[in-house]
């Protein structure tokens, strides 16, 4: 078991090394493609954390990813902040976000919970979108250069080669610290809430506290995905904070398959792939968009992985419950 | 003085509006229990459709008429193919009817263009009603009036009628509904219809002040959303204060506090969910 865990470490290791080094010497075009498949792939799976771990359908997402993004965007535009203090600020700006919202949200379930998550993160659209002073409104925030770490680390991001990199890199440490979690006691007790949480509950766990937790990790985790998202884009708008935004990663989720670690970063790369691709064929991509949720919905509801498992039960066993 | 009455028919005539939209939204919500991001397409459909009939007939009525039957049409068909197949799997259902906004967005997107479209008025309501030293658009006292006639017909349905008591007890404990032998699937399919029928019918009603664009669908969608929030998720009183409050609400922020206008909308919404998140007038 510890050498199977040992192997399939190192492995990762190299293939991320190999991912690293493919950065750099394909077109630029896909380069961006590939850091962004990352950057959705993180948003992804901190959303994966409610929906397929906790069992809390989330559709306002895209708040704690937005208003991440926003913080930023606007300390180093508007007030000339440092990378540091701005990403720094995002993160704590989503966390705040996500415990306010926890707050709320949690006092409903099922269907409800949708529809107040949905409301809520309308909420922070709508104020992106009317506040245009602060925010720039519609036409969003420009200007953002992706940043040059100097001062406390000699490496400039500006690159797009670079900057690949550097996502890389936070994406291997969100995604080991994602995987911590899943398998640690807290990971085991979320999924016991998800399958019956009147169980857990006469088992004495704190079922809300859980929760509660589960709502900030995601939104921290959603928030590191929204401000490499605007360094990425250079350009923070309402869209970032809209039901788009978030049922994008539901679809992600989805097509990747709910409840497993890697199956959102998976659905990640399909959908920007296959964005991509079909926006180069037709301007009717967000028809395709909309036929794509319905087969996904009607086709394959457990996803990519989710149905590979199924198919394959006995080989992948051990980390079946992961 | 004057700039208040104004305001007040101005925030009455939206909440008529806006009941039209959150009437649908909440029965199919608090009946089936969809979360229909669809509604605010239904809405924009009906208010291009209806453009594009006022244009070649050059008759308002035949567009209020026949319209919402048309768009109900296609909410009949997309719950009778797409959403029955998935009753009970919320998740599911929620990614369909966004699936469906999506590819009805890009077919109005596609039919009528990137333009506003504001639909003309009917000849005899576009003149105004002087009262004193009042005046004020014949067109929005028309608003007015459909609203209140529609919300009266629903109380009628839904209070005296058989129908409505199927769907009122459906609200209640849908499984029990079932038990005693009633055609449930059948009813929903029909609620989900009329939910589609009420929102083309307030694109058109709603055509000549809001317009209908791209867009539309997902600012229409926003208010219903809130509205229902406000007014307690399945229940049509509910949404008619709802809808007035948040008319009134909306319009006054508008007037007095520009910038914050969508916030302004929102702050009671949050108060609400904090102390009743089940709404005003919401089952606990």
């Amino acid at each position: 078991m510890r050498s199977r865990r040992l192997a399939m470490a190192s492995g990762l290791v190299v293939g991320l090394f190999v991912l690293g080094v493919i950065g750099r010497l394909v077109p630029t075009y896909y380069t961006g493609l590939m850091t962004e498949a990352l950057i959705l792939g993180m948003f992804a799976v901190s959303l994966n954390l409610l929906l397929g771990h906790t069992g809390l359908p989330s559709l306002g997402h895209a708040a704690y990813f937005g208003v991440a993004g926003y913080t930023t965007a606007i300390l180093t535009v508007r007030m000339g902040q440092s990378v540091w203090v701005s990403a720094a600020a995002g993160i704590v700006a989503s966390l705040i976000m996500a415990a306010i919202f926890g707050l709320l949200v949690l006092r409903t379930s099922g269907v409800y919970f949708m529809m107040i998550t949905l409301a809520l993160a309308q909420v922070l659209w709508g104020i992106a979108f009317g506040w245009r002073s602060v925010t720039g409104g519609d036409d969003g925030l420009p200007g953002l250069a992706r940043p040059d770490l100097s001062p406390v680390v000699p490496w400039s991001l500006v690159s797009p080669a670079n900057f690949f990199v550097a996502v890389l890199i936070v994406f291997v440490l969100v995604m080991t610290a994602m995987f911590l979690v899943v398998h640690s006691p807290f990971g085991y007790t979320l999924r016991g809430i998800r399958e019956s949480e009147a169980r857990m509950d006469c088992l004495g766990y704190h079922v809300w506290l859980h929760k509660y937790v589960a709502v900030l990790i995601a939104g921290g985790v959603a928030g590191i995905a929204g401000i490499l998202f605007v360094y990425y884009h250079g350009f923070v708008s309402p869209a970032e904070l809209s039901l788009v935004q978030s049922a994008e990663g539901l679809l992600m989720v989805i097509v990747g398959g709910a409840g497993t670690l890697f199956g959102p970063v998976l659905g990640s790369v399909v959908v920007v792939f296959l964005r991509n691709l079909i926006s180069g064929y037709t301007e009717r991509w967000l028809m395709v968009l909309g036929l794509i949720y319905l087969l996904v919905v009607i086709c394959a509801p457990d996803g990519i992985l989710g149905s590979l498992r199924a198919r394959f039960r006995g080989l992948f066993d051990q980390e079946a419950e992961a | 003085m004057e700039f208040w009455i104004v305001q007040i028919l101005n925030g009455i005539s939206l909440g008529m509006l806006l009941f039209l939209l959150a009437a649908g939204l909440s029965l199919v919500f608090g009946l089936m229990r969809i979360v229909n991001l669809t509604h605010g397409s239904f809405y924009l459909l009906g208010a291009y459709v209806g453009f594009t009939v006022i244009g070649r007939t050059g008759s308002f009525f035949l567009a209020l008429v026949v319209v919402p039957l048309g768009v109900a049409g296609l909410g009949l068909l997309m719950h009778r193919f797409l959403l029955r197949r998935f009753q009970g799997a919320e998740l599911a259902q929620v990614l369909l009817t966004f699936g469906a906004l999506f590819i009805l967005a890009d077919v109005s997107l596609w039919s009528w263009g990137g333009y506003s479209q504001v639909l003309a008025k009917p000849e005899f309501l576009s003149g105004s009603f002087t009262i004193g030293t009042i005046v004020y658009p014949a067109y929005r006292i028309f608003v007015i009036v459909t609203g209140v006639i529609i919300a009266l017909l629903f109380w009628y349905v839904l209070e005296r009628t058989t129908l409505g008591n199927m769907v009122r007890a459906g609200v209640d404990d849908e499984e029990m509904v079932r038990g005693l032998g009633i055609n449930t699937p059948r009813l929903f399919t029909a609620v989900f219809g009329l939910g589609a029928f009420l929102a083309a019918l307030s694109g058109i009603i709603g055509g000549p002040l809001v317009g209908a664009y791209p867009g539309a669908d997902f600012d229409v969608l926003l208010l219903a959303l809130v509205v229902v929030i406000i007014g307690g998720l399945g229940s049509i009183g509910g949404a008619f204060v709802g809808s007035l409050v948040v008319g009134l609400i909306d319009t006054f922020g508008r007037a007095l506090v520009p910038e914050l206008a969508m916030f302004t909308v929102f702050a009671p919404m949050a108060v609400i969910l904090a102390l009743r998140p089940r709404g005003l007038f919401g089952k606990v």
